[in-house]
């Protein structure tokens, strides 16, 4: 690694698990993989807003509608403590956006997926939510003092995400046979995407094994996933969900469920650009920033008057 | 009628200004101007849908049967509908949700304080914790009239814009009928004509505040009390309703 | 639409600080954008305080807070390292001695 004094200063924080603040030394390696995570992850909660706030409007009871209009809420307050947490590397959060805007940072590829029906409200709870809080419960971890509090705090708020998720799939599993076929075509669609959503496999990633030493990440995609996959298995099962892959089977060796091999050329595809709603949510999302253009300059002048 | 369905009657009136109303800012979840306000415009709205359960939840009791929130929600037509005009108007930008908001959480905010005092416990119970969430959102919206009003050149013109546009829909939220009159004497219901001038006083400082001038000369329109909306609402219930419509006797 | 043209100026950002209980002191929670401090009362209350986090607030312009820095840290907090006579331990008590 880099000898310089600072870095070996850094190096030992970290090894000894000391967390490095805004205004540490760090290499710019660190900073800048550390604002291309954390905003991507910033972005993932406002775009994800889009999806489920769908159906905010259509929910099919009064408290489902408080249930989800509360959640989606939430996905906005996380995307907003951590675009803070990577502003605090000293980017702002003008900038990320218009990053998120014209294509240059990514967020996660479920969200270029359709929600077609109810059920998918319920299947994006359970099993996006699921795997999404098995990624956020390991960075609370992470090295970087602001992401990791961030962290700390969406996980605490996160905990009735998943459950809300579940106890839609609950409620067809347990009602009539249009329900139960919905809930599992609900399954049938969001099960690969979901796996996607760990990242690419450990010996594919690019990014992984720096961001592993410098715990950034503290576990890594594949190890994260087949812990998903094992969990979600078993609640479905519970609620007489099937999984559409035939290779899925218990490993009496492991300990663990094997499954089959993820697409990953599907992956890509959505990544760059071909899924079926990355435009929509861009497009939603730069609408609004444009409508509310006006107004953040009302405001601004406002203050500047009085 | 008896004094029971005119009390469901009024419950329902009062259940379904909130649920129209936040189900309007619901639409914006997602949308909004930049992210604090988005938050926001999401907490009022979430405050609106749980003042409407607590009315509608009465009702249902009132009713009797197998009556519930939801049926009441989701199984009433365009016409059985009770809500103010004003609060089924389309959001429009930011500055027609905003006054829409602004003078109806002002309405609500006197029409609760009146519900305080109401001699129907349930419904003094309703108003009393109802009445500090609308006094933030009168704080809160009635502060964003007064940035849009004095703001730029195009905030003061798009907020001028909006109450004259929405001013037409105000009277309706005052209007009264025969039942209702009768709930009011007995102590029940609440005065509209002293809502009606705290509601007047307040806007009128507010308004001056923020450099906005209150329309005259204005056609009003009314009969939202007999079920009589603009065309929007029916689009409105068009999609909320479309589940339990589509999929009868399911549980969800 | 196009994207090029948002010369947007940033809002300004606000540290909010929430004080859980009474008695307990403010502690730091977090940041919102605001134009102004009403606002960002308002915003810190919407982000910060959706589930009973506090009873009392403060905001503050973030850039009217001083920080130390790190390089601050030798100069400036290890000479309180050796200052042991600051600390009750430092004095010896006779045995038997209540409520010292």
């Amino acid at each position: 690694m880099g000898e310089s004094k600072e870095e070996l200063a850094f190096q030992e924080k970290i090894d000894n698990d000391i967390k490095i603040e805004p205004k540490d030394w760090m290499p710019d390696e660190y900073r800048q993989m550390l604002i291309r995570q954390v905003s991507q992850h910033a972005h993932s909660e406002i775009v994800g807003m889009l999806p489920e706030g769908n159906w905010i409007t259509r929910a099919p009871s009064l408290r489902r509608k408080v249930g989800l209009l509360a959640k989606v809420q939430d996905e906005a307050g996380h995307g907003l403590y951590l675009y803070s947490a990577t502003e605090s590397l000293g980017i702002d959060r003008i900038k990320l956006i218009q990053q998120l805007h014209n294509g240059e940072s990514k967020y996660s590829n479920i969200f270029n997926y359709p929600t077609l029906t109810w059920a998918d409200i319920g299947a994006i709870g359970w099993l996006v939510d699921g795997a999404a809080i098995m990624n956020q419960v390991s960075l609370q971890r992470t090295s970087y003092g602001p992401y990791s509090r961030a962290m700390v705090r969406i996980c605490k708020e996160e905990s009735f995400h998943q459950r809300q998720g579940y106890e839609i799939m609950t409620a067809l599993s347990n009602g009539t046979d249009k329900q139960k076929a919905m809930a599992q075509d609900a399954t049938n669609r969001f099960w690969w995407p979901s796996l996607m959503m760990f990242g690419p496999s450990d010996k594919d990633s690019i990014h992984s094994s720096k961001s592993m030493i410098w715990k950034i990440k503290r576990e890594s995609n594949d190890e994260l996933r087949q812990q998903f996959v094992d969990r979600a298995i078993a609640q479905g099962e519970l609620i007489g969900m099937t999984f559409p892959d035939p290779d899925l089977k218990w490993n009496e060796e492991t300990g663990h469920y094997d499954f089959g091999e993820i697409d990953w050329a599907e992956f890509k595809n959505v990544i760059n650009g071909n899924g079926p709603c990355n435009k929509e949510r861009i497009r939603a999302r730069v609408k609004a920033d444009v409508d509310g253009k006006w107004v953040r300059d009302a405001a601004l002048a406002y203050a500047n008057n009085v | 009628m008896s004094q029971n369905d005119s009390l469901y009657s009024y419950c329902l009136r009062l259940g379904d200004n909130s649920l129209i109303l936040g189900h309007r800012l619901s639409e914006w979840c997602g949308h909004g101007p930049f992210l604090e306000e988005d938050i926001a415009l999401t907490n009022i709205a979430l405050d609106l849908v749980g003042q409407s359960r607590m009315f509608l939840q009465y009702a249902a009791e009132l009713k009797g049967g197998d009556s519930t929130e939801d049926s009441l929600a989701y199984l009433r037509e365009e016409r059985e509908y009770l809500n103010a005009l004003l609060s089924e108007q389309p959001n429009g930008d930011f500055a027609v949700t905003n006054s829409k908001n602004y003078l109806f959480s002002v309405f609500n905010y006197h029409l609760y304080s009146e519900l305080s005092n109401s001699k129907d416990e349930k419904i003094k119970a309703i108003a009393e914790k109802s009445i500090k969430e609308v006094a933030y959102h009168v704080r809160h919206c009635g502060k964003w009239m007064v940035r849009l009003g004095k703001g730029t050149e195009e905030s003061h013109q798009r907020l001028q814009d909006a109450v004259n546009d929405i001013w037409m829909y105000t009277d309706d939220m005052f209007e009264s009928d025969e039942n209702t009159d009768l709930l009011v004497e007995q102590g029940m219901a609440a005065n509209l004509n002293k809502v009606r001038s705290n509601w007047l006083k307040d806007v009128t400082e507010q308004l001056k505040e923020a450099t906005i001038d209150i329309p005259t000369d204005t056609w009003m329109m009314k009969g939202s009390l007999q079920g009589k909306h603009s065309e929007h609402l029916g689009f409105l219930l068009a999609e909320m309703q479309t589940i339990p419509r589509t999929f009868p006797n399911s549980e969800w | 639409m196009s994207e090029k043209e948002t010369e947007d100026s940033q809002l300004p950002l606000w540290e909010v600080f929430i004080q859980s209980k009474p008695g307990l002191a403010h502690k730091h929670a977090g940041n919102v954008h605001a134009t102004d401090g009403e606002m960002a009362l308002q915003n810190a209350r919407d982000v910060y305080g959706r589930r009973n986090e506090g009873i009392s607030m403060w905001v503050v312009p973030a850039n009217a807070i001083t920080a130390s820095t790190p390089e601050d840290q030798g100069s400036f907090f290890d000479p309180a390292n050796d200052k042991v006579y600051r600390h009750p331990t430092f004095y010896e008590l006779k045995d038997g001695v209540k409520f010292m």
